[in-house]
């Protein structure tokens, strides 16, 4: 059977209900692009323009820059995906790259060719407006938001009504530096003390009334310094959501640092002026936004249910062999959701990278098992199938399969971040991005994803001391930078222990400096340590976390004895001895480190 | 209704096709390999795998091929292929060249004709021998020591017609990359004419300038970029049809995207 004939009987498909994108922005950018080459737009204005329509800067180059296609609460549908792909193939690289913000990049595109982009994206209602620059970049949700059976609500359609009353507001459009929320579903799914505004839906009885509303974090966040978030009030309702936000971002605009690019996330302000004091201003702020808004204000909450139909089969094939690794793949890679028979499937990529061939794919397998029509992005450069039925998951798997999209551990520990890395940032100082690659190929041959004891442990890698591959929260997080012998440099990394960003947030603790090509032996080294000291119940998570707050008391007692074990393996060879050891991962040459200029804060 | 490739008509459409092989008034031209077309192919079709014609692709022996295969000067001609108009255009181009005008390609690949359940054969059709005249059209070539100097000229424009990545990796200095996936629609290989005007011009490629396209080897995804240059109205447009294999041969000096490694954000 050809595709278009398959095409053809998949009629009913879900369709996008927002449309985020607006032709004349395209139009706009391929103007200014031209007078930007002409000389008639200066180099300063022109970058922060570039930013404020999702065009990041490349590496080491002006002619090129990435797109950062935002998908709002992590909601995409079919069309987009398949719309994602051909300009993935036409524009970029031929493969496209899922952030961990629930935004999907284009690298490597002509400066020339961006707006042609942007055209394509409103077909399919997508923009990239506001995915960079100092303004509210995507608005995250969990991705299980809906499905999770911890949760007392499904936030999404309130993190939508967010992107929507934001996206193209004058008052965000320039902020002293970027701002981000995240709605999740539950504590343990959360990232929401990791984030300006993070939010958690509570429902609480007033006089025998329920109420929706949430728990509300600010000024957390990720960063050379990062800080932990500060929960509000008590609960916030629902109408107060809106005043709230505006209020955080009226203060924030006020008063935010606009001088010091390094020091001007809302976290520096909340922590420069001690918590007490912010946490008043926002209280008061949000009083007198209340009371001055001329006409009333408040969001666009559509809380129409989705439509929840189980696909038709459209080929029968009674009989599908239960296929090797389904069992495998079962357990690290779905979740049962609160509604019966019905799982969310995550798919992992390898630091987050997807071919044009697998974003099409992707696109027919949600038709054909997704019951809620569409996918969500989740928060580790993955993405989840939502309201797949029981009896289709053998089925599913073995699709998934032959679009190379069935790889195991999705859930578990062997599923690493890694930011973009040398391969397009202009910060990068390593290859952080290729380091995850061969660290998941390692860790799945080994078969981790299988042990129980791994699994809600985490690794996370950045290319630089930023932290776009949020290594901070990581169980065992690495940041990149170089490693020196005489004359001869080497890809070296700052390895973090004991990391989350659950109930129990906290930064990992600095450890030691490990070499590029130490990495997987040092990672090794950490799990057999712990097989050797932990307790019947331990996770590696769990022991960890003992052992960075001095608790454990096995012969590993705090993060130093970890450091004596490590030390020996990250001893550089000479040169001679092991040539290899001075090449950062995917690159032949002498490691160097070379930098240009970061765009963060353009 | 089909005009000829000099009045500026680059593709055929599938009505118009169709009715030219009920009119008998067409030679349409299978580029694909042996093996496939005799499994089945557009009714009236002959037969002609790109392998063979690259085999020899002289003069003398293209014009043998066009003999045999009962095309003279008059003989309208229609080429397509199942690689998005890739291989079809380099067949195409060939004919140009020899000085055959009346030449179109399919506006669609083969797959995308039997997906809409358009009518196919596995008839091999009984050809008369005819006499093509040579008329070389030495204008739309471009050598590799043309190429040398011309690019040189400020008012040529070099394209580089592979996969970005490669691009990157290595080129002829000073092309641009426009990668042969730009120029097609989902389901046409040729983005409509509007639509390749305005993203040309974006880059910059404009008629006043003199285009030459090139590719990996043989000239086949620069085949289809020299037609869809023509097709945005952009006539000043030669092939180095040897393309990037014969340069790098011949040593020529080449650029490279330096301090990056974006290999390593490709899934493949």
């Amino acid at each position: 059977m050809t595709v278009s004939n398959l095409k053809q009987s998949r009629p009913d498909t879900a369709k996008p209900k927002i449309n985020w994108s607006r032709v004349e922005e395209a139009d706009n950018f391929a103007k200014t692009v031209k007078l930007y080459r002409q000389g008639k737009y200066d180099e300063a204005s022109f970058r922060r323009f570039r930013l404020q329509h999702g065009a990041y800067g490349t590496r080491m180059t002006g002619d090129y820059a990435m797109v950062r296609i935002k998908i709002p609460a992590g909601e995409i549908y079919p069309n987009q995906l398949e719309k994602i792909s051909q300009l993935s193939e036409q524009f970029s690289i031929g493969s496209a790259h899922f952030s961990t913000r629930e935004n999907i990049q284009l690298h490597w595109v002509v400066l020339e060719d961006v707006s042609e982009i942007f055209r394509g994206l409103t077909e399919v209602g997508l923009t990239s407006r506001e995915a960079c620059g100092n303004t509210i970049r995507n608005v995250m949700c969990s991705p299980l938001s809906g499905a999770c059976p911890d949760e007392e609500f499904d936030s999404t359609p309130y993190a939508l009504a967010i992107a929507r009353f934001f996206l193209r507001n004058p008052m965000v459009q320039n902020l002293p530096r970027k701002f981000k929320f995240n709605f999740t579903c539950c504590e343990k799914h959360g990232m929401v003390r990791m984030v300006d505004v993070g939010l958690i839906p509570q429902i609480r009885e007033v006089d025998g009334t329920t109420q929706r509303g949430f728990k509300i974090f600010l000024g957390g966040g990720l960063g050379n310094k990062s800080f932990v978030g500060y929960q509000l009030e008590e609960f916030t309702p629902e109408e107060d959501l809106v005043y709230t936000s505006m209020a955080v971002l009226r203060i924030f605009d006020r008063l935010g640092d606009r001088k010091n690019m390094a020091r001007n996330r809302m976290r520096y302000l909340v922590n420069d002026m001690g918590w007490e004091k912010f946490q008043n201003l926002v209280l008061k702020e949000r009083a007198i936004v209340r009371a001055t808004q001329s006409v009333i204000t408040q969001l666009e909450v559509v809380h129409t249910p989705n439509e929840i139909k189980r696909p038709i089969r459209i080929t029968d094939e009674s009989g599908t062999s239960i296929t090797d690794g389904y069992a495998r793949w079962l357990k690290t890679n779905t979740v049962k959701q609160k509604q019966a028979n019905y799982h969310s499937i995550f798919i992992t990529l390898e630091a987050g990278d997807i071919t044009a061939s697998q974003l099409n794919a992707l696109a027919d397998l949600i038709r054909d098992f997704s019951s809620e029509g569409k996918a969500r992005f989740g928060f580790v450069q993955n993405v989840a199938l939502r309201y797949v039925h029981e009896d289709d998951l053998p089925r599913l798997y073995s699709n998934l399969l032959e679009s190379g999209l069935a790889k195991s551990g999705a859930l578990t520990m062997t599923a690493p971040i890694g930011c973009s890395g040398t391969t397009s940032c202009n910060l990068a100082l390593t290859n952080s991005h290729r380091l995850a690659k061969e660290i998941q190929r390692k860790l799945l041959e080994l078969k981790f994803d299988e042990d129980d004891d791994l699994s809600d442990s985490s690794i996370k890698i950045s290319g630089c001391p930023n932290s776009c591959g949020q290594h901070g929260i990581a169980t065992i997080g690495f940041f990149g930078g170089g490693g020196r012998v005489g004359k001869d440099m080497y890809a070296n990394y700052q390895m973090s222990l004991g990391g989350r960003s659950d109930g129990d947030t906290m930064l990992g603790l600095t450890c030691l400096r490990v070499p590029a090509k130490r990495v997987i032996p040092v990672i090794l080294k950490i799990i057999e340590l712990f097989k050797q000291n932990k307790k019947s119940d331990d996770t590696l998570q769990s022991w960890i976390h003992r052992v960075v707050n001095n608790n454990e008391d096995s012969e590993i007692k705090s993060i130093n004895d970890i450091k004596k074990v490590l030390e020996p393996l990250t001893i550089p060879p000479t040169k001679e001895e092991d040539p290899d050891f001075y090449l950062d991962y995917g690159d032949d040459t002498s490691y160097h480190t070379k930098t240009g200029k970061g765009e963060c804060a353009a | 209704m089909r005009c000829l490739t000099d009045s500026g008509k680059i593709t055929t459409d599938i009505d118009s096709l169709r009715s030219e092989i009920r009119d008998k008034s067409v030679r349409v031209i299978d580029v694909r390999r042996e093996d496939d077309y005799k499994q089945d192919h557009i009714p009236t079709a002959v037969n002609l795998p790109l392998a063979t014609l690259l085999s020899d692709d002289s003069p003398e022996n293209v014009l043998k091929l066009m003999n045999t295969m009962g095309i003279d000067s008059e003989t309208s001609v229609v080429v397509y292929d199942d690689t998005f108009g890739a291989l079809a255009s380099r067949v195409a181009w060939t004919f140009e060249y020899l000085g055959h005008s009346d030449v179109t390609l399919l506006e669609t690949t083969y797959s995308n004709w039997k997906s809409l359940e358009l009518e196919s054969d596995s008839k091999i059709p009984e050809i008369q021998h005819k006499e093509h005249t040579l008329n070389l059209q030495p204008n739309i070539l471009a050598t590799a020591d043309y190429l040398q100097s011309a690019k040189e000229r400020n008012d040529v424009i070099l394209i580089d017609n592979r996969e970005r990545l490669n691009f990157l990796e290595q080129h002829i200095p000073g092309a641009i990359s426009l990668p042969y996936r730009t120029l097609a629609t989902k389901d046409k290989i040729l983005r409509p004419k509007d639509d390749m005007k305005r993203l040309l011009e974006n880059r910059g490629i404009t008629e006043n300038s003199e285009i030459i396209t090139y590719c990996g080897s043989v000239g086949t995804l620069s085949g289809l970029a020299y037609y869809a240059l023509k097709s945005a109205g952009l006539p000043n447009t030669k092939l180095y049809v040897r393309s990037f294999k014969e340069w790098k041969n011949l040593q020529k000096p080449t650029e490279k995207q330096e301090d990056a490694s974006y290999w390593d954000l490709s899934a493949e």
